[in-house]
C-alpha cells in the first residue's frame, strides 16, 4: 500500500463529486444517470483500496508511517496534511466505503426519476469523500475541516427535498444542534493550538495526532489539560453521534431520502463521534474522569433512546432511535473498557487499543445491520408510500426479500446467537458487568427494549393484513401505487449483500482476530470461540432477555393476545412521556430557544444591535462614504494641485521625521 | 561574461526591435503578438536557465552595478509572466491601436525590459536609468489611444512622473552627498562609518531617505504620491492600466526592497525610521484607497483606488522588513508572495474587464448588471479575482494577506494589522458590489460577451493561478523565501 493509493481513497469520490457538479449537472443533465454510475465506480474503487489498506495494516505494528506534507508554513506556524493509517483507520475506511457502495447501488432504484438525481449523487460523493478524509486525517485541523464537511453534507442531504418545510426545518435543526457539540471540539483544538509551546520543546507539533499521542504518553500534558481536552472532544462526539442531551436532531433527520439515512445517519457520520473518541482514546485513557462521563452518557443514552423507540409509529423514527441507542452502546463500550484498562494501572497505547476494539467492533457490526434496517424501511416506504406503520401490515407476502433481510437485521440487532450483533454486544455487556453493575443493568434493560421495538416493527409492518398504505398526502415518497410490491433488484441485491454481512461480520472476533487486528489480545480456535461462548451464563441471560422482548412484541402485535391500546391506556403517563420524546423538543424549543434566547438574550442583543451597533456601523459607514466623497473632490484633475500635493507630502514627512522622530 | 549575464534582457530588446521592423511588413496582429510572446518566452527560458545554473548563488557584473541573484530572477520571471498574459489579453484590444500595433507590443517588451533591470540593479544611477526606461515606455503606452482622455492621462503621467523622477534624483544626490557612494553595498558601509551608533540622527541622510521614499512611492502608488493614479488608470487603454497596476507596482517594490534592505538596514535608527515611515504611509494608503474606492462608479477607477490600497497592504510588509531583525525572512518573502498573488488576481480582473468593455463599450459598474447570465465563465473568473483582492479563501489573496499580517504581528505592528484588517472589511464592500451586480442584477441585453481564444487562455491561466496559489501555497512560498534569502547579512 503506497501513500498515493491511500490518498486515492479520498480523491476518487472527491473527483466524482467534482465531475458531477461541474460537468454532468451543468452540461449533461439529460444523462444524469451517469452521475449514479460514476459515483458507484468511484466508491467501488475506494472500497478496493480500503480493503488493500485493511490488508496492509493487518499484522502491521503501529501506524504505517507516512510523513505529512507541509501545507502552510509561516514562521513557527506549520500546518501539515497527511494520512494516519492504522488499523482503526483501515476498519473505518472499509465500513464507510463498503456501506456507501451498497447505498449508492440501492439509490439507483430509490431515487429513480427524481429531478435532483445528479445533485443527489454529487452530495453523496462529497459526503463519502469527506467521511473518508475525516477518517484518514493525521492532523487535527484537517480532521476538523472534514468533520464540518460531513456536517454540511448531512445538512444538504437531510434538506434534499428542500421544498418540503419539514425537511428544511430538520436540516436546519441537525446543523444547529450538532454545531453546539462542534463548538466544544473547536475549543479543544484551539486549546491545543494555543498551548503548543508546552510540547513544542520536544519537537512535537500539537496539531499532529501522532505527536499528541506521544505527548500524552510522555506525560507532557497534565491531567487537568487532558480532562479539558477530552471534554471538548467528547462534546463534539456527543453532537455528531446524537448522544443525550444533543440527541434531538437525529429523529428529525429522517426527513431526508432513506438511503441518506442509511448511510449518514446510521452507518457512518453518526458513528464519527464514536470514531473521534476512539481516535483520541489515549487522551481519554489518561484522564479517567472523562471516560466515566463517556460511559455514563453512553449507557444513559442507550436506555433513554430505546424507550422512545418503543412507541413511535413512524418506521424510520423507530430505527433512528435505535441508532441513537446503539451509538450509546458503543460509547458505553468505549467508556467501560477504557475504565477497566485504566484500573489495571498500566496505560499503554497497546492496552488502550484493546479497549478501542470493543467499541469499534460494535460500530463495525452495527454499520451493516443498521444500514440494512434503513434500506428495508426504505423499501417498505417505496412500496407503500408511507412511513406510518399503522398503515402497513401484511407485507411479508408481497415483499419476501425485504421481509427476510429485515428479520435477519432485526435478530442481529437484538443480539441473537450467532448473528453479528450478538458478538459485539456480548463483549460490551461482559466488560460492563465487570466494571460497573449499574451500567450493566442499563445495558441489559436496553437489550430487552431493543428486541421489543424492532420486533414490534416486524410484526406491525410485515404480519397481519395490509392496512392501505399511503393516504396520498406525502410528497416524493408517494409513488401512487395501487398495490404494494417488491422493490426492483437494484434495491434488493444490496439488501441481500448487507444481510449476509449482518450475519457474518461478527465472526471476525469469534476467535479474537478483530482484537488482534486492533493491536491486542490473542486468537483462539474458531469453533472453540463459536460454541464455547454458550458455556458462559452471560450470553444466555442476554438472549433470554432479548427473547422476552421479542415474545412481548409478538403477544402485543403478532397474536394480539395483549391489546396494545389497553397497555397504552394503562401506562398512559409513561406512554405519553415516551411518545412526546420526554418533551425535549418542547423543552429546547420553548424554554431555551424561545424564552431564554429569543425573548431574553436575542431581544437584548437586538436592542443592543439596533441602537448601539447599527448606530456605530451606520455612523461609521456614513462617515466613510462622506469621507470618500470628500476626498474624491481633491481629485480635481488639476495637474498643479496633484504636484502640490506631492510636495506638501514630502515636506510634512521630512518635518515630522526631523522634529518629532 | 558581463554581457552574457544580461542575456534575458538583450534577447528581449532584440525581439522588441524586431517586432517594430516586422510590423512594417506584417499587418496581422496575431503574428505580431505571437512574435512578442516568443520573445518573452525565450527571455523567460534563459532566466529559468540562469536560476537553475546559479541555484541560489549570485552573479555580480558590470563592476557591481548589476547582479543576477534569485531575488532578481524571481522578479524577472514575474514581469515576464505578466507581460505574456498581457500580450495574450491585448489581442482583443489591439484593433483599437490601428496602425501602431507593432509599436504597442515593442513598448510592452521594452518596459518589461526596464522592470527586469530595475530588479537587478544595485547602484543608484543604474537604478535611475532602469526606472526611466520603464517609465518612458509606459508614458507612451498610456497615451496610445490618441483620444483626448488618453492624451490627457499620458500628459499628466509624464509631468507628474517627471516631478517624481526629479525628487528621486534629488534624494539620490543627498544620499551620495552624505556617503560619497552610489553602490548600495558601499552606501551601507559608509553609513556605518559616518554614523556608527544610535547617538544622533543625521538630517541629510533622513532627507535623502524621505526623497527616495517619495520617488519610489510614486511608482508603487502610495499616498501622498498617488494623485496620478485615478486619472491615468481611467484614461489609459485597459490592458495598459492592468499592466501599470501590477507590473509597474511590482517593479517599484522590487527596487524598494533592494535599496532599503541593502543600503539602509544599519544602524537601527535608519531602519526604524523608514520602517515606521512605511508603516504610517501604509495605514494612510490603505485607508485612502479603500475609502475613496467606495463611491466609484467606474470599474477601472475603482480598481485604481483599490491598487492604492493594495500598495498599502504591501507596505505593511516593507515596514515589517524595516523593523524586523536581519535574520527574519517572513516579512520579505511575504511581499514577494503577495505580489505574485496580487498580480494574477488584478490582471485577471482587468482581462475580464477588457472582454466586457469590448462588448459594452462601457466601464461603468452599472453596466456589469446581469453579466453572470451573459458570460458566466467570465463572471466567475472576475468574481474569483475580486475575492482574491478582498483576501478571502480559497484565493491567493487570503494566504498573501495572512502571510504579510502574521509577519507584521510578530514584529510589533499589531496596530497596523488591525487597521489593515478593518480596511479589508471596508474593501469587501466595493469589490462585492461588483459581484452582486454581476450575479443578481438584470442583464441589460441577452447578448453574449464574445472573447478570443487568447483572452480566454490568459483568463484561465490567471484564474487557475489564483486558485493554485490559494490552495497549495507551499511552492510559491518556498520560491519567495529562496528569493528573499539573499539579504541575509
Amino acid at each position: 500500500m503506497s501513500e498515493a493509493a491511500a490518498w486515492l481513497v479520498l480523491f476518487l469520490p472527491l473527483a466524482s463529486f467534482l465531475i458531477i457538479s461541474l460537468v454532468i449537472r451543468p452540461f449533461f443533465n439529460r444523462y444524469s444517470q451517469w452521475a449514479g454510475y460514476l459515483t458507484i465506480l468511484a466508491i467501488g474503487g475506494a472500497l478496493v483500496l480500503s480493503l488493500m489498506a485493511l490488508k496492509a495494516t493487518t499484522g502491521h505494528e503501529g501506524p504505517i508511517g507516512w510523513d505529512p506534507h507541509s501545507w502552510i508554513t509561516v514562521g513557527s506556524f506549520n500546518l501539515r496534511l497527511g494520512i494516519y493509517m492504522n488499523s482503526l483507520t483501515a476498519i473505518m475506511l472499509v465500513v464507510v466505503s463498503g456501506v456507501s457502495l451498497m447505498v449508492q447501488v440501492y439509490s439507483q432504484g430509490y431515487m429513480k426519476g427524481d429531478p435532483g438525481y445528479a445533485r443527489y449523487f454529487a452530495f453523496m460523493s462529497l459526503f463519502t469523500a469527506s467521511m473518508l478524509g475525516l477518517v484518514l486525517a493525521s492532523n487535527v485541523v484537517m480532521l476538523y475541516a472534514f468533520w464540518e464537511l460531513v456536517g454540511l453534507c448531512s445538512y444538504l442531504l437531510i434538506g434534499f427535498w428542500y421544498h418540503r418545510p419539514a425537511a428544511a426545518a430538520a436540516a436546519k435543526k441537525a446543523f444547529i444542534v450538532t454545531r453546539l457539540g462542534d463548538f466544544g471540539f473547536l475549543l479543544a483544538i484551539l486549546y491545543l493550538f494555543f498551548h503548543q509551546g508546552a510540547i513544542a520543546g520536544q519537537g512535537l507539533n500539537s496539531l499532529e495526532i501522532p505527536d499528541i499521542y506521544r505527548a500524552v504518553q510522555t506525560g507532557l500534558l497534565g491531567t487537568a489539560v487532558l480532562t479539558w481536552l477530552g471534554l471538548g472532544i467528547f462534546a463534539g462526539a456527543v453532537g455528531k453521534s446524537a448522544q443525550f442531551p444533543l440527541h434531538v436532531w437525529l429523529p428529525d433527520a429522517m426527513e431526508g431520502p432513506t438511503p441518506v439515512s442509511a448511510l449518514i445517519h446510521a452507518a457512518t457520520m453518526v458513528a464519527a463521534g464514536v470514531f473521534l473518541v476512539a481516535r483520541f482514546f489515549p487522551i481519554f485513557e489518561a484522564a479517567p474522569a472523562t471516560l466515566r462521563l463517556v460511559a455514563v452518557i453512553g449507557g444513559a443514552t442507550a436506555v433513554f433512546a430505546a424507550t422512545m423507540g418503543m412507541v413511535m409509529n413512524d418506521i424510520k423514527r423507530v430505527v433512528a432511535y435505535s441508532t441513537i441507542s446503539q451509538l450509546g452502546y458503543m460509547m458505553l463500550g468505549l467508556g467501560v473498557a477504557g475504565l477497566a484498562v485504566a484500573r489495571e494501572g498500566h496505560v499503554t497505547a497497546e492496552v488502550a487499543r484493546a479497549a478501542v476494539a470493543i467499541g469499534i467492533f460494535h460500530l463495525f457490526n452495527h454499520a451493516f445491520f443498521k444500514a440494512l434496517l434503513f434500506l428495508g424501511s426504505g423499501s417498505v416506504n417505496h412500496a407503500t408510500g408511507t412511513v406510518d406503520m399503522r398503515l402497513m401490515g401484511g407485507l411479508r407476502k408481497v415483499m419476501p426479500w425485504t421481509y427476510i433481510t429485515f428479520v435477519i437485521a432485526g435478530l442481529s440487532l437484538a443480539g441473537v446467537w450467532p448473528l453479528a450483533g450478538f458478538w459485539s454486544k456480548d463483549e460490551i455487556l461482559a466488560v460492563a458487568l465487570k466494571e460497573q453493575p449499574v451500567l450493566f443493568a442499563l445495558a441489559l434493560l436496553t437489550v430487552f427494549m431493543t428486541a421489543f421495538y424492532i420486533f414490534r416493527v416486524v410484526f406491525l409492518t410485515f404480519c397481519g393484513e395490509y392496512r392501505g398504505g399511503a393516504p396520498g398526502e406525502h410528497g416524493h415518497d408517494a409513488h401512487a401505487h395501487g398495490k404494494p410490491h417488491e422493490s426492483p433488484p437494484v434495491m434488493v441485491v444490496p439488501m441481500v449483500i448487507l444481510s449476509v454481512l449482518a450475519v457474518i461480520s461478527g465472526f471476525w472476533n469469534v476467535n479474537g482476530a478483530f482484537s488482534v487486528f486492533m493491536g491486542e489480545g490473542q486468537t483462539k480456535g474458531f469453533f472453540e470461540g463459536f460454541f464455547g461462548i454458550l458455556a458462559h451464563p452471560l450470553p444466555w441471560i442476554a438472549m433470554i432477555v432479548a427473547g422476552l422482548g421479542i415474545f412481548l412484541a409478538y403477544l402485543m402485535y403478532g397474536s394480539k393476545r395483549i391489546s396494545a391500546e389497553r397497555m397504552g391506556e394503562r401506562f398512559k403517563p409513561i406512554y405519553t412521556l415516551f411518545y412526546r420524546k420526554y418533551y425535549f423538543d418542547e423543552l429546547y424549543e420553548n424554554l431555551f430557544v424561545r424564552r431564554s434566547l429569543v425573548n431574553g438574550l436575542f431581544a437584548g442583543f437586538q436592542k443592543f444591535d439596533t441602537n448601539v451597533v447599527d448606530g456605530a456601523v451606520n455612523g461609521l459607514a456614513n462617515v466613510t462614504v462622506a469621507t470618500g466623497k470628500g476626498v474624491r473632490r481633491w481629485q480635481t484633475g488639476q495637474l498643479q494641485l496633484y504636484g502640490l500635493f506631492m510636495g506638501i507630502g514630502i515636506v510634512v514627512i521630512v518635518l515630522v521625521l526631523l522634529f518629532a522622530g | 561574461m558581463d554581457f552574457l549575464a544580461l542575456t534575458p534582457e538583450w534577447s528581449l530588446a532584440a525581439f522588441a526591435i524586431a517586432v517594430i521592423l516586422l510590423s512594417l511588413f506584417v499587418r496581422d496582429r496575431l503574428v505580431l503578438a505571437l512574435f512578442s510572446l516568443a520573445g518573452v518566452i525565450v527571455s523567460a527560458a534563459v532566466a529559468i536557465g540562469f536560476a537553475t545554473w546559479l541555484s541560489g548563488s549570485a552573479m555580480v557584473v558590470f563592476g557591481n552595478m548589476l547582479v543576477v541573484d534569485s531575488f532578481a530572477l524571481f522578479f524577472k520571471l514575474l514581469f515576464l509572466g505578466i507581460a505574456a498574459l498581457l500580450i495574450l489579453a491585448s489581442l482583443d484590444y489591439a484593433p483599437k491601436f490601428a496602425e501602431s500595433q507593432g509599436e504597442y507590443f515593442a513598448l510592452v517588451l521594452l518596459s518589461t525590459l526596464g522592470m527586469m533591470l530595475m530588479a537587478a540593479t544595485t547602484e543608484l544611477i543604474a537604478i535611475y536609468v532602469a526606472l526611466e526606461l520603464t517609465s518612458i515606455s509606459l508614458y507612451v503606452l498610456v497615451g496610445f489611444l490618441k483620444e483626448p482622455k488618453a492624451s490627457e492621462a499620458a500628459l499628466k503621467y509624464l509631468l507628474l512622473g517627471a516631478v517624481a523622477s526629479a525628487v528621486l534624483l534629488f534624494g539620490m544626490a543627498m544620499v551620495f552627498g552624505f556617503t560619497g557612494q552610489t553602490k548600495l553595498g558601499d552606501i551601507v558601509l559608509a553609513i556605518l562609518r559616518l554614523a556608527p551608533d544610535n547617538s544622533g540622527a543625521s538630517p541629510a541622510l533622513i532627507f535623502g531617505v524621505v526623497l527616495l521614499v517619495a520617488g519610489f512611492g510614486f511608482k508603487i502608488a502610495s499616498v501622498p504620491f498617488q494623485m496620478w493614479v485615478p486619472d491615468v488608470y481611467e484614461g489609459a487603454p485597459t490592458p495598459v492600466t492592468g499592466y501599470l497596476s501590477v507590473a509597474s507596482k511590482a517593479a517599484g517594490f522590487a527596487v524598494v526592497l533592494r535599496v532599503f534592505y541593502s543600503a539602509f538596514i544599519v544602524p537601527d535608527w535608519v531602519a526604524v525610521d523608514w520602517g515606521m515611515l512605511f508603516a504610517v504611509l501604509a495605514a494612510i494608503s490603505m485607508t485612502v484607497g479603500n475609502v475613496v474606492a467606495l463611491p466609484q462608479t467606474n470599474i477601472k477607477r475603482m480598481l485604481g483606488y483599490s491598487s492604492i490600497a493594495q500598495a498599502g497592504y504591501l507596505m505593511v510588509g516593507v515596514a515589517t522588513v524595516g523593523l524586523a531583525p536581519a535574520t527574519d525572512i517572513v516579512g520579505r518573502s511575504s511581499i514577494l508572495f503577495f505580489l505574485a498573488g496580487y498580480a494574477l488576481a488584478n490582471l485577471g480582473a482587468f482581462i475580464a474587464i477588457i472582454a466586457v468593455s469590448n462588448q459594452t463599450n462601457s466601464d461603468l459598474i452599472a453596466d456589469y448588471s446581469g453579466m453572470g447570465k451573459r458570460a458566466p465563465l467570465l463572471s466567475l473568473a472576475l468574481t474569483l479575482s475580486l475575492v482574491s483582492l478582498i483576501g478571502m479563501p480559497p484565493a491567493a489573496g487570503f494566504i498573501g494577506k495572512f502571510y504579510i499580517f502574521s509577519g507584521a504581528v510578530q514584529h510589533g505592528l499589531l496596530w497596523l494589522v488591525i487597521i489593515a484588517v478593518i480596511n479589508s472589511v471596508v474593501s469587501a464592500y466595493y469589490y462585492m458590489r461588483v459581484v452582486k451586480v454581476m450575479w443578481f442584477g438584470e442583464p441589460a441585453s441577452a447578448e453574449k460577451v464574445p472573447s478570443s481564444a487568447a483572452l480566454k487562455l490568459a483568463l484561465t491561466l490567471t484564474t487557475l493561478g489564483v486558485l493554485f496559489i490559494g490552495i497549495v501555497p507551499g511552492y510559491l512560498m518556498r520560491l519567495a523565501q529562496a528569493a528573499s534569502n539573499i539579504f541575509v547579512f
